[in-house]
């Protein structure tokens, strides 16, 4: 449900020389034709544009192209780069970032922005009035305690040096920070416009980013006009986007064919993805990629008999993973371990437990259940999720598990995954993991960490492993550039950890289709970028203009 | 007369309370927690509880479902836990969209459904009332779901005569008032025929036709103003079917009315918003019942009030 950023990040991020000066202007693409606009369409309502509430995966895209953030991503990629900052240093403790911001970059509203600004905004977020889903993100900043305490009214470690400079003193050495300041919830907003707004500000926007917006009817579209005075030149190449809210992916797909929508947010629906892959001239706009995403089954380890591991190995075993990806139309390639294969510290050549009933149904019976069991699986109750717990069904069944099928709402599976008596097994579909940002670490802590296994968490399996959890935390205090390589091997070895105490069975990793209208133009990687789903916005054109 | 108005006014009060507890109960026992929805999955435990008190959450049923009321005399309906805007806020900006939708339904069923009843009561046991009557069932019994996809697919993307969906322009209204009123047309099709059969039989008919008066003029001064009459109290209860069936006619077309709020809400446990639409929707039926009972007063004599 929650947001994704993407991929090969890490090494990007500590990678980058120490100062590291930016833009080169490579990500414009000289084919493009600047004008027009698009229409995108979603089914549900946009929520809320406040940079620090937005947190699923239809305003994720919007704010960013509202908003930016002291740190960006090279679009369709993972890699970061910087963006309202010009440059960064970080000491050599790694405990201090010290952002130089560029000169002259305007709020939509013409004011000029500056470090106060920066500041504002992280003290905003992490202040506990806002109620913002990521301030935890910001825990590594000195002072976030006091201000999550309700103690402090302001981050005690960010500091304004000048107009241009903000210097940001973290508590603890955090490898992930310049991630994090690439996240939504680190935009930069203007001041003026929250307090203008109040407790409205949600379905207004006040940012520096490519787009602006231009008009919000509630229930029936949002639009949003380019930024004519946006600091990176050349940019957006669209005069504007309209989202059209209220549609039906089903319905959507039929404006699309009839040339009135570009894009459809909510993707190809299920029941129709064969019949547009089946057609050449449809399935030439559809464009397939990667993400951040793996759907697993989690085994409680604290009921009876999940608690025993060998019968969480042989459930592993009993899956077949391939069949599976069959049932979603092979919208996805199977898993073997937690981390998706895009992401950094993904182990190559790991093999996973292989599917094999016989030697599965044997493990079972050395464990004592030589006549099996009969338990419950929890799942998601909108398509396909059913139909995928109905395969997991039938594969248990071949090995003497006898689980019956809890099919729920969204909101009902996560309550019973969150105590730890409830779900002796949850399929993930519908609620699964996708990164909020392109590290490794960030498959670990709430899913799979001692802090997840608590009552409302979600670490749905309860899997505690201290030594796993020092390692996690030993590696995420590797800031030092030079020990990039070391500290991703070290998250390889917490989830090798992990699997040898089987916990989860990794099912598959959803791949992503976007369909565009025909006149949609630009390279096919801002389709499926990472950090902005469906697209995009700021780097997409059309060519029927001039 | 004006004794009647009062006591039905109070008993739609009482009922309005009921289904105010009702809601609110049911949702407090839902196995959901509304706050972990709001907080996301990366939220520490220390937002949760924080956004648990700002909320109130933690508080006992019997103060929350009091606090509750407490606003909704004062007219406050609350924010929606999602969109932080004012729940009224959102049902002011969709109500006119449904209530365009439900007046396009009413011409559409009244127009299907009597013309449908009066010609099979006329033509009363040839092929054509059979017909009729084999479509009636069928406007009754297809799910509306069913039926929106299909208007779309068939009048607006083949024929290309409506818009697919949407809201704005007379043309974009006339497949979903369609596709709500298909059912009622059904209902009224058949009582209408009856109704229409009965009136027929009367005697006051035969002394209209023995005084020589056209068959055309029977029909329309004489037959259709007394076989109307069932029907009008029918349009007072067609409210609250129709407040059941804008929310899948909403969402299929893409009509941005208080169906689709409420479709949208559930899935998301947005507390307030299904509150806030359910105590609308039911207002909008307790009225409608109301309204009907009092038209049907004036329109027929020989209903008593007791």
């Amino acid at each position: 449900m929650k947001k994704l950023l993407t991929t090969s990040a890490l090494v990007a991020a500590l990678g980058l020389p120490q100062l590291a000066v930016a833009e080169s202007h490579s990500s414009l693409d000289p084919n493009a034709k600047s004008g027009g606009n698009i229409t995108v369409t979603y089914k549900d309502d946009v929520a809320t544009l406040d940079p620090a509430i937005g947190y699923d995966w239809q305003n994720w895209s919007m704010i960013k192209s509202l908003y930016d953030g002291l740190m960006d991503y090279e679009p369709g990629t993972t890699e970061l780069r910087p963006g309202l900052a010009e440059s960064y240093e970080i000491s050599d403790d790694g405990m201090v970032f010290t952002f130089k911001l560029r000169e002259g970059v305007k709020f939509h509203n013409g004011r000029v922005m500056t470090a106060d600004d920066v500041k504002y905004s992280l003290d905003r977020v992490t202040n506990p009035k806002t109620q913002s889903p990521g301030a935890g993100f910001f825990g590594s900043i000195a002072g976030y305690d006091a201000m999550s305490s309700g103690e402090a009214e302001e981050l005690s470690g960010v500091k304004v040096l000048d107009d241009q400079t903000v210097e940001i003193t973290l508590s603890r050495p955090d490898a992930t920070f310049l991630h994090v300041m690439g996240l939504n919830f680190a935009s930069v907003v203007a001041k003026e416009a929250v307090e203008a707004a109040g407790a409205d500000f949600g379905k207004t926007a006040m940012g520096t980013g490519a787009f602006k917006l231009a008009d919000w009817t509630i229930g029936q579209k949002l639009v949003f006009a380019k930024n004519e005075d946006y600091w990176r030149a050349g940019l957006p190449y669209l005069d504007s986007v309209t989202f059209e809210v209220g549609q039906e992916p089903i319905v959507a797909l039929l404006r699309l064919q009839n040339g009135e929508v570009d894009v459809p947010g909510d993707g190809i629906p299920p029941a129709k993805f064969q019949e547009v892959m089946g057609d050449p001239e449809q399935a030439a706009r559809v464009i397939e990629g990667g993400q951040l995403h793996t759907g697993y089954i989690t085994l409680n380890v604290k009921m009876a008999p999940f608690d025993n591991v060998d019968v969480r190995k042989a459930v592993n075993m009993a899956i077949n993973k391939e069949r599976i990806t069959q049932v979603i139309n092979g919208r996805a390639v199977p898993a073997t371990q937690p981390l998706p294969p895009s992401m950094p510290g993904y182990t190559e050549g790991y093999e996973g437990y292989a599917y094999d009933p016989d030697a599965a149904k044997e493990l079972l019976a050395e464990a004592g259940f030589a006549d099996g069991f009969e338990t419950e699986l929890f799942v998601m109750n909108t398509d396909p999720n059913p139909r995928i717990a109905q395969a997991i069904q039938q594969d248990l069944s071949k090995i003497g598990i006898k689980a019956l099928i809890q099919s729920l709402a969204q909101a009902s599976v996560i309550a019973a995954g969150g105590e730890a008596d409830q779900a002796p097994m949850i399929w993930s579909g519908g609620m699964a993991w996708i990164a909020d940002f392109p590290d490794a670490s960030n498959f670990y802590g709430p899913i799979l960490g001692c802090d997840g296994a608590v009552q409302g968490g979600w670490n749905w399996s309860w899997y505690c492993n201290a030594d796993a959890d020092a390692m996690a935390i030993e590696a995420d205090s590797m800031t030092d550039p030079a020990k990039v390589e070391e500290r991703l091997k070290m998250w390889s070895d917490v989830y090798m950890k992990v699997m040898e105490d089987a916990p989860w069975v990794p099912v598959f990793n959803e791949q992503r289709y976007t369909m565009k209208s025909e006149r949609m133009g630009g390279d096919d990687k801002l389709y499926v970028d990472p950090v902005s789903i469906p697209v995009n916005y700021d780097y997409v054109y059309v060519n029927d203009v001039q | 007369m004006l004794a009647f108005i009062v006591k039905r006014l109070i008993q739609s009060a009482l009922i309005l309370l009921g289904v105010s507890f009702i809601t609110f109960a049911l949702l407090y026992l839902l196995p959901a927690d509304p706050v972990r929805q709001i907080a996301g999955r990366s939220a520490t435990p220390e937002t949760v509880a924080n956004i648990r008190t700002q909320l109130g959450l933690d508080k006992p049923f019997v103060v929350q479902y009091a606090r509750y009321l407490g606003n909704l005399v004062q007219g406050d309906l609350g924010r929606s836990y999602l969109q932080k805007t004012e729940v009224s806020t959102l049902i002011a900006s969709r109500l006119p969209a449904s209530l365009l939708l439900m007046l396009g339904a009413i011409v559409c069923e009244l127009v299907l459904g009597i013309t449908m009843g009066v010609v099979a009561a006329l033509r009363r046991g040839t092929s054509t009332d059979n017909a009729l009557m084999m479509a009636s069932f069928i406007g009754v019994s297809a799910p509306q779901f069913v039926v929106g996809l299909l208007m779309l697919y068939v009048f607006a993307v083949q024929l290309h005569w409506f818009p697919i969906g949407g809201y704005g322009t007379f043309a974009h209204l006339v497949l979903p008032s369609i596709t709500l009123g298909i059912l009622g047309s059904g209902w009224y099709s058949r009582m209408m025929r009856s109704s229409m059969i009965d009136v027929l039989r009367q005697d006051f008919i035969r002394t209209a036709r023995a005084k020589g008066l056209s068959r055309m003029r029977v029909l329309s001064r004489h037959a259709l103003p007394n076989a109307i009459l069932p029907i009008i109290a029918m349009i007072g209860i067609d409210v609250g079917i129709f407040m059941g069936g804008i929310v899948v006619v909403e969402s299929v077309f893409g009509w941005p009315g208080i169906g689709q709020l409420a479709w949208q809400a559930i899935q998301r446990v947005d507390i307030p918003i299904i509150m806030g639409v359910t105590l609308v929707s039911a207002c909008a039926i307790v009225i409608g019942n109301l309204v009907a009972d009092i038209a049907s007063l004036f329109a027929d004599p020989r209903i008593k009030v007791r």
